[in-house]
């Protein structure tokens, strides 16, 4: 899923600094699950830019609503009652990046961004979250081990591990496994080392963003 | 003969090669790059200029490489894939070639979050080992990645790195060996200090007959310091100081560290003469060029031949 984080509340006031009629929007689907963008997130950050600006002297009037979704147009429709009486002067979304932009292609109000938009990950253990894709558009973990070294590797190393790799940390930090010991480790769990041998050939990225903004169309779901 | 460098030269007619390094400047001061080259005059066979080593802004390693040209000196110009995309890879090559330069080290790079920028984009369009198929396409089919012929082909004497050191160490043979299909020409090692781990990597890599598709340049870095020793031991990934080294330099007053740390260089290439599969030394004096002419004069490296 889409793993988001909220950004600083200091820079969520500077941006809405100058509104006084705010409607708080979160989303139901991958930002409730990482925990940055659901109800009970739009909760806390209503409560908090309340406070804030009021003790600013600067009051905020800000309504919470929550959409089963922003990335869908059919739920944004959902916002119609309230963005197109002048009930407030700006938007501000708690989904990914998507949300924003879906809600200001369909309505003529200000829209700001609440959430850091971060990557497509996973959760290890409760309150972390790791990435593990960077939609590459052509999927090859299966060359190794199941494992991603596109989105994995620091340097998205293809023939792996570089000199860096050492006691199976990545030399960038720490915090980072080297997935070129988890891929060799994993091979050679499952007897396919020799696998290993071979170059990997270089890649075509046009499937990548490096093609331009992607876009896909099924023809047999159109209506 | 591949390119016809003077490295080339030296490694296939059987001398023990040495080869050394140079930073390029932070600045516009080519002066600086000469004063660093003159050093390594008639002493080394071929001289490494780094590109943006650290990830930190220096003067372009192909633009450096040119004016040790214009010196009369052999320069192996490093290229990481870090900063450039395949196309700016191939120019940067056909440019490279056109002002002379015949060996060229093929790198993934330093990542960016350790230099002066690590804000900026990092691009890893291709990795070292599909940079060193490049380079042999370029060479011998004589066409660009994309299929169109070229107009003048780049006669590249190919270089890649190895680390011995990095783990997982029983992946690392098997690397070398894919840098070896890949069409790795020569090969410059880490800075080495574990001999004893090195040999091992040697003697593995001489088993499986990798030595005699390539020629293995052992990494030496003379250590400065006992501040150095440690600082390389404890916070260099992928490399190892051997507590004897550290112990040694503790052994002696802080004056005569230096002294001490060139001794232990010295002895290291002696040691390398007698490493099979070993085809000479690069000898990474970091900052430290001008102290290079008196290891190589006493590991017996001079004078270096000439060869037509």
């Amino acid at each position: 899923m889409v793993i988001a984080e909220r950004k600083p509340i200091e820079e969520i006031l500077a941006m809405v600094a100058d509104f006084k009629k705010v409607l708080l929007v979160g989303c139901k689907g991958c930002v409730t699950v990482c925990c940055a963008g659901g109800t009970k997130e739009v909760g806390i950050l209503g409560s908090a830019l309340r406070i804030a600006r009021k003790k600013a002297g600067n009051p905020l009037a800000l309504v919470e609503h929550t959409l089963e979704r922003q990335c869908d147009p059919e739920y944004i429709e959902q916002l119609a009652p309230m963005l197109e009486n002048g009930e407030f002067d700006a938007v501000l979304s708690m989904a990914c990046s998507v949300g924003p932009q879906f809600i200001a292609k369909r309505y003529l109000k200000q829209v700001f961004p609440a959430l850091n938009t971060t990557f497509i990950g996973g959760s290890l253990e409760h309150g972390v979250w790791a990435e593990f894709c960077q939609s590459c558009g052509n999927c090859i973990i299966h060359n190794f081990g199941g494992l991603c070294p596109i989105s994995r590797c620091s340097k998205s190393l293809m023939n792996g591990p570089c000199g860096g790799s050492s006691g199976g940390k990545c030399e960038v930090s720490n915090e980072i496994d080297c997935v070129w010991q988890l891929i060799y480790d994993r091979m050679t769990a499952l007897g396919q080392v020799d696998r290993m041998r071979k170059i990997f050939p270089i890649k075509d990225w046009s499937t990548s963003r490096d093609g331009g903004p992607r876009k896909i169309t099924r023809e047999d779901l159109k209506l | 003969m591949k390119a016809g460098s003077n490295l080339e030269k030296v490694l296939t007619s059987g001398h023990f090669a040495i080869t050394g390094e140079l930073g390029p400047p932070r600045g516009a001061n080519a002066d600086v790059v000469r004063k660093k080259a003159e050093f390594l005059r008639d002493k080394v066979d071929s001289i490494n200029i780094t590109d943006n080593q650290t990830s930190v802004v220096r003067m372009s390693s192909i633009a450096v490489s040119r004016i040790v040209i214009e010196m009369g000196l052999e320069p192996n110009a490093q290229m990481t894939c870090r900063d450039r995309n395949r196309i700016a890879i191939q120019s940067d090559l056909l440019g490279a070639s056109a002002l002379g330069i015949k060996n060229v080290l093929c790198l993934s790079g330093d990542h960016n979050k350790f230099g002066d920028h690590p804000q900026c984009k990092n691009v890893f369009d291709l990795d070292s080992m599909q940079l060193i198929m490049t380079l042999k396409h370029m060479r011998d089919e004589g066409k660009v990645l994309g299929g169109q012929e070229l107009d003048g082909v780049p006669k590249f004497f190919i270089g890649a790195a190895a680390n011995p050191f990095g783990d997982p160490f029983d992946f690392r043979v098997t690397r070398l060996a894919k840098k070896v299909e890949a069409g790795v020409d020569f090969v410059q090692t880490q800075c080495i200090y574990n001999m004893d781990k090195f040999r091992t990597f040697m003697k593995q890599a001489v088993d499986q007959g990798l030595t005699e598709k390539f020629h293995m340049l052992a990494g030496i870095t003379p250590l400065k310091s006992l501040g150095m020793a440690r600082y390389m031991a404890k916070f260099v990934p992928g490399l190892e100081v051997p507590d004897y080294y550290l112990k040694r330099l503790q052994g002696v007053e802080k004056k005569k560290q230096a002294d001490e740390g060139i001794k232990i260089a010295v002895e290291q290439i002696q040691e390398m003469k007698e490493t099979p599969g070993v085809a000479g030394v690069h000898l990474m004096a970091i900052e430290w060029e001008h102290r290079s002419p008196e290891i190589i004069e006493a590991a017996g490296l001079l004078p270096r031949p000439k060869l037509d």
